[in-house]
């Protein structure tokens, strides 16, 4: 805003990530998805402390394929948002900032989540 | 409201509730296996246990201001405009008020409805 004369570059197709910037978007973008998932939680959570027949209402909604699928959407969002959280938490009191490690650590964090989402999938489906 | 709004507050806000969203996140799931919480009726009788009440109630109200400082975040690095940028954080605001709201009377009316 203050020098409009400054060269900008944002081809999002040449632009390369590095794998910490990677993490940090994904943080960003789980972030979001989560935010937009708060009503419904509260809305399910609601439903089934109301009835007998509303607790069983949540539980067919669950095991519906189109919410299955976008289950498996917030459950990789909620652990990533977890594991890259406490990887930032960490940061914020000087562990692993050094270049080596924080490119280590962000690998860790977006494999194991992706991993860890897939393992969860594969226990409760 | 400014103290939620900018600078360490907000970073102090976020971290905060962080740590207790990921025990309370590990936490539930853990001990509704331990329970072996599956009728409605074990589900019912679990959230309404004092500590547990607290302990949702402690949740809503981290989720939200977590939320928040966020969302917060990702408008001031997207919205440039500042009159659009407080109005999209005013609608926000008031939006992640009214689920805390809705939240905690959930948790709340859950304890006087019929068992």
């Amino acid at each position: 805003m203050l020098n409009k004369s400054r060269p900008v570059f944002l081809n999002l197709l040449q632009i390369r990530l590095p794998i910490t910037a990677i993490a940090s978007i994904l943080h960003r973008v789980s972030g979001v998805l989560l935010f937009l998932a708060i009503p419904t939680f509260i809305y399910l959570v609601q439903l089934s402390l109301q009835s007998q027949a509303g607790f069983e209402a949540v539980l067919s909604i669950a095991s519906s394929m189109p919410v299955k699928l976008l289950g498996v959407l917030l459950l990789w969002a909620l652990i990533h948002h977890l594991f890259a959280g406490v990887r930032f938490l960490l940061l914020d009191v000087d562990i692993g900032i050094t270049r080596s490690t924080a490119r280590a650590s962000a690998w860790l964090v977006s494999l194991s989540a992706l991993l860890v989402s897939i393992l969860l999938v594969g226990v409760c489906l | 409201m400014k103290g939620v709004t900018t600078g360490l507050n907000a970073w102090l806000l976020q971290r905060v509730s962080a740590v207790y969203l990921l025990l309370f996140i590990i936490a539930i799931p853990v001990l509704l296996t331990l329970q072996d919480v599956t009728s409605y009726q074990e589900w019912k009788r679990f959230m309404a246990h004092p500590s547990l009440v607290a302990a949702w109630g402690l949740f809503f109200i981290s989720i939200i201001g977590h939320a928040w400082v966020g969302i917060r975040d990702v408008v001031i690095d997207y919205v440039h405009n500042f009159k659009i940028r407080m109005l999209v954080m005013v609608m926000l605001a008031l939006w992640l008020i009214a689920m805390l709201i809705w939240a905690l009377q959930v948790l709340l009316i859950s304890q006087g409805g019929a068992a």
